[in-house]
């Protein structure tokens, strides 16, 4: 599945830097019916997480609430420098990873 | 009294003769939207066409690169020139009836029907290489028969409601209607990403869209009378800069 990424190229150690991911993701609610009356089934990512340094920094469960192509963005306080992981999965199984690397000094 | 008469005869021929006037200043569709929508097609980031505009590039890895290479050069100003006259299918092609030519034509794959991701994410992806380039379609020649159809379309009255295009994008742009803003019909940053959607879509699904508001019948997508449609609203939006993906409500 495709998503993007986007953190600061570098950061100061202890300080915070903001996150942002975008997924491309119908978001589904279930409640929706096509032209010929037929239930539209739910399809939602119902989990998004994040790892920098390999520490969770962020978890999230998403809902129907949520728009199509979901937008997040968050904060996390810089700790060490590497590769900022972020994965998320839908009902269905599907699955989607995007990594952004970070320098901490 | 009869010279003025022979005057304002003269003067309506000329009139007739010429296009009638357009918005000045000409602005492109994203002025007419609200400051959120403006910032988040801004955002090199959080604009959502980006995600078709990385889906194209894909497919432009796997398709296109062996003939037309890295398409910053060769794709470059080529959506600014769309619809433009295709000499091989002797008629005037958008930018998707041209990259589906080029799909069936010289690739010898199937189709890639009107809507689809894949084609959105290509027109998007050849559309964002002329950002900032100035759209100049051409109308001379044998194009100029179908930007002639497109004028008369886009000046007939049409549907339920019995409107013409230039009635609210000539003669009320920058008013209210269904709480949106009224634009000049610049299509400059489409294929765009419309909120309404939540997904990406095309010039013609735009237009479809303006057909079932005044209850007109839909033209199918492709459909020559769209095309020359488009064909005539890229002539109005002769110098404006391009910016695909665009972003609307």
């Amino acid at each position: 599945m495709l998503g993007r990424v986007q953190v600061p190229p570098t950061a100061k150690k202890g300080e915070s830097f903001e996150i942002r991911v975008l997924v491309q993701h119908p978001m589904e609610t279930g409640f929706r019916r096509d032209v010929n009356g037929q239930s539209i089934p739910m399809h939602i990512v119902n989990q998004l997480s994040c790892t920098s340094g390999g520490r969770k920094v962020f978890s999230a469960e998403l809902g129907t609430g949520m728009s199509a192509n979901p937008y997040v963005s968050f904060y996390a306080v810089a700790q060490a420098s590497g590769e900022v992981v972020v994965e998320w999965s839908d009902d269905r199984g599907g699955t989607g990873r995007v990594t952004a690397t970070i320098q901490v000094s | 009294m009869r010279l003025a008469a022979t005057l304002a005869a003269a003067a309506l021929t000329g009139a007739l003769a010429q296009d009638p006037p357009r918005p000045h200043p000409p602005k492109g569709g994203i002025e007419f939207q609200s400051a959120a929508v403006r910032a988040m097609q801004a955002d090199e980031f959080a604009n959502p066409g980006l995600l078709w505009v990385e889906r194209g590039q894909a497919s432009w890895n796997q398709r296109c690169t062996s003939c037309h290479g890295d398409a910053k050069q060769s794709m470059k100003g080529v959506a600014a020139r769309h619809p433009r006259l295709d000499a091989a299918l002797g008629r005037v092609v958008n930018l998707e009836q041209r990259i589906d030519a080029c799909v069936v034509g010289k690739q010898k794959a199937a189709s890639l029907p009107y809507e689809s991701e894949e084609l959105l994410g290509l027109t998007a992806f050849v559309g964002a290489q002329s950002r900032g380039v100035a759209v100049q379609v051409a109308i001379d020649g044998p194009a100029r028969a179908t930007y002639e159809r497109g004028k008369v379309l886009y000046n007939e009255r049409q549907g339920q409601l019995n409107l013409a295009c230039n009635q609210c994008h000539d003669g009320n742009y920058g008013r209210k209607m269904l709480h949106d803003t009224v634009s000049q019909g610049h299509p400059v940053d489409w294929p765009a990403y419309r909120l309404e959607w939540q997904a990406m879509g095309s010039l013609h699904r735009r237009l479809r869209a303006c057909y079932f508001g005044v209850r007109a019948e839909m033209p199918a997508y492709g459909a020559p009378d769209l095309v020359a449609l488009e064909l005539y609203l890229g002539a109005r939006a002769q110098g404006l800069a391009s910016s695909v993906p665009g972003v609307r409500r």
